[in-house]
């Protein structure tokens, strides 16, 4: 195999897997053993030969979140061994490898936990509370028409360069999970921060972050106590200096703005 | 007033509130802490009853320290409140194995849990002195003043007072070397060049108040 560490010996792990049938099932940790496991391979890979033995066996195969398995679609949220993400700094699951591990350790995999994140099945979550903060102002308004020159607005590269760090955010969710309080400010602080820097954004820039705190609130997050989980968890390091961003953002714009409501 | 009630009514809003009233409060341990000091001064509680006797009756102190009952008020009922609404937010079922201590610190997670021993000082500290010098009749010492001094000494010849008021303290230098700095942040006061100043004032300051105010009943039961 090209690449990989001809000395690496395949692995046997103990996995503590949270199964739940359904959303209001009671769920439970269940033991499983898995053998022959590469270090080359990837935590969900190693999944997949779990659930490759499960449906030999005839059993139902543990549900969990995936699709890039590249690290840019941020679906793969893996509670692992007390870790959003497993115990890494700087990677989602789908990147964390099985080399980080030792033959006999004993992995323990849950899903993310908060009130706003129902657990679907297993460890598959629903994180659609995410995309409604999004809907709720996570966007810019854009004219129709023929496509627009390439840099037609000029913005400085700091600017941009500021812009595109907290435009790196994948909606993961690992802040929440991770947050003792499950806020989700760092996901909300990155696009609001994001959009309020670039020109493009500021048409909105008050109703968004007026917007998406309420939907933030209505969906039952918690409220940032400034704890820190979340930016040392975040697996593309976005950093808290966004949260003090989004709250400048929101005392503007709520002493502003046109809307009293 | 609809928006207004909505701004500080949502999370971000009544963490405003935290952070302004947090900070409100330290103000106020600098002038309790300096007023204080005089419990030092070897005096025998001159200076300290005169102190008193003023800040009992001063119209100025007396209307400012209603601001105080609301700024206490606030912090601890939006406080407590916070707490339990973000204790919800997880929701009943917790991780089976949590390493949160890999990626935060505890008393940064354990700020309901430091208030409410700070709170549970608070009132015991009003009922010491407060409540005795403000509805009860004091004897009076030789210049006419209260004498709160005979009863500061009083207090802290009682070994378990004197215990009581360190672990206060203790818990409100926990509950400060994270809020001073954390109030900021809050307010969106962060910056990359005043952060790291502001973050050692904090430290400077909850250390040096708390280990001043943990003195005096320390000072009094061994050397009094
Ligand atoms: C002299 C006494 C006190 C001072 C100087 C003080 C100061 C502060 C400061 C500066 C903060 C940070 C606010 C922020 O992060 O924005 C804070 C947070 C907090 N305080 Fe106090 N506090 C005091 C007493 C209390 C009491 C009696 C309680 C009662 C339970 C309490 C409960 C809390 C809680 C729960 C927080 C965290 C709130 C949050 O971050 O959302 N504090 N305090
Ligand atoms: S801020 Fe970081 S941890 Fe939170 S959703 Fe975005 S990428 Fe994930
Ligand atoms: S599966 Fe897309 S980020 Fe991990």
């Amino acid at each position: 195999m090209a690449g990989s560490n001809p000395n690496a010996k395949p692995m046997n792990l103990t996995l503590k897997v949270w199964r739940q049938k359904n959303r209001n099932a009671q769920g439970s940790i269940v033991d499983y053993q898995v053998k022959d496991i590469s270090p080359d391979m990837s935590f969900l890979e190693m999944l997949d030969v779990l659930n490759e033995d499960l449906l030999r066996q005839g059993e139902e195969p543990v549900a969990f979140d995936h699709d890039c398995r590249e690290g840019i679609c941020g679906s793969c949220n893996l509670f692992i061994n007390g870790r959003a993400h497993g115990p890494e700094p700087g990677t989602t699951t789908c990147q964390l490898h099985m080399r980080k591990f030792n033959d006999g350790d004993t992995i323990t995999i849950e899903p993310w936990r908060a009130n706003a994140f129902p657990v679907n099945k297993d460890l598959s979550v629903d994180r659609s509370a995410f995309d409604r903060i999004i809907q709720a102002g996570g966007y810019i308004s854009v004219n129709t028409g023929g496509t627009p020159d390439a840099n037609e607005i000029p913005i400085p590269k700091e600017i941009a360069d500021r812009a595109f760090e907290a435009a790196t955010c994948i909606a993961c969710g690992a802040c929440v999970a991770s947050c003792k309080n499950a806020s989700a400010m760092l996901f909300v602080s990155a696009k609001v921060s994001q959009l309020a820097l670039l020109p493009q954004g500021h048409v909105e820039r008050k109703s968004r972050v007026e917007n998406m705190v309420a939907q933030m609130d209505k969906e039952g997050f918690g409220a940032c106590t400034n704890i820190g989980s979340c930016a040392a968890e975040c697996p593309v390091g976005i950093s808290l200096e966004n949260i003090a961003i989004l709250n400048r953002e929101f005392l503007a714009a709520k002493a502003t703005s046109n809307n009293l409501a | 007033m609809s928006w207004i009630t909505k701004t500080f009514s949502s999370s971000i809003g009544r963490k405003i509130i935290m952070a302004v009233t947090g900070l409100f409060l330290c103000s106020f341990l600098v002038v309790h802490l300096v007023g204080n000091l005089q419990l030092f001064k070897a005096d025998n509680g001159v200076a300290f009853n005169a102190y008193s006797e003023f800040m009992g009756h001063n119209p100025l102190i007396r209307t400012l320290e209603i601001v105080l009952v609301l700024g206490f008020g606030f912090h601890i009922y939006e406080g407590l409140a916070l707490a339990a609404k973000n204790r919800a937010a997880r929701g009943n079922q917790g991780y089976v194995v949590d390493h949160i201590e890999q990626n935060s610190s505890w008393h940064s997670r354990s700020m309901a849990l430091l208030g409410s021993i700070v709170l549970f000082f608070l009132i015991v500290h009003l009922y010491n002195f407060f409540g005795s010098l403000r509805f009860t009749d004091v004897p009076r010492d030789a210049n006419g003043n209260e004498d709160a001094y005979a009863l500061v000494l009083a207090a802290f010849k009682n070994p378990f007072y004197v215990v009581l008021y360190v672990i206060g303290q203790v818990a409100l230098l926990y509950h400060l070397l994270h809020g001073f700095s954390s109030a900021f942040q809050t307010l969106g006061l962060t910056h990359r060049k005043y952060t790291p100043a502001i973050k050692f004032i904090g430290y400077g300051f909850s250390i040096i108040v708390c280990a001043a105010f943990a003195a005096m009943p320390i000072y009094f039961f061994f050397f009094k």
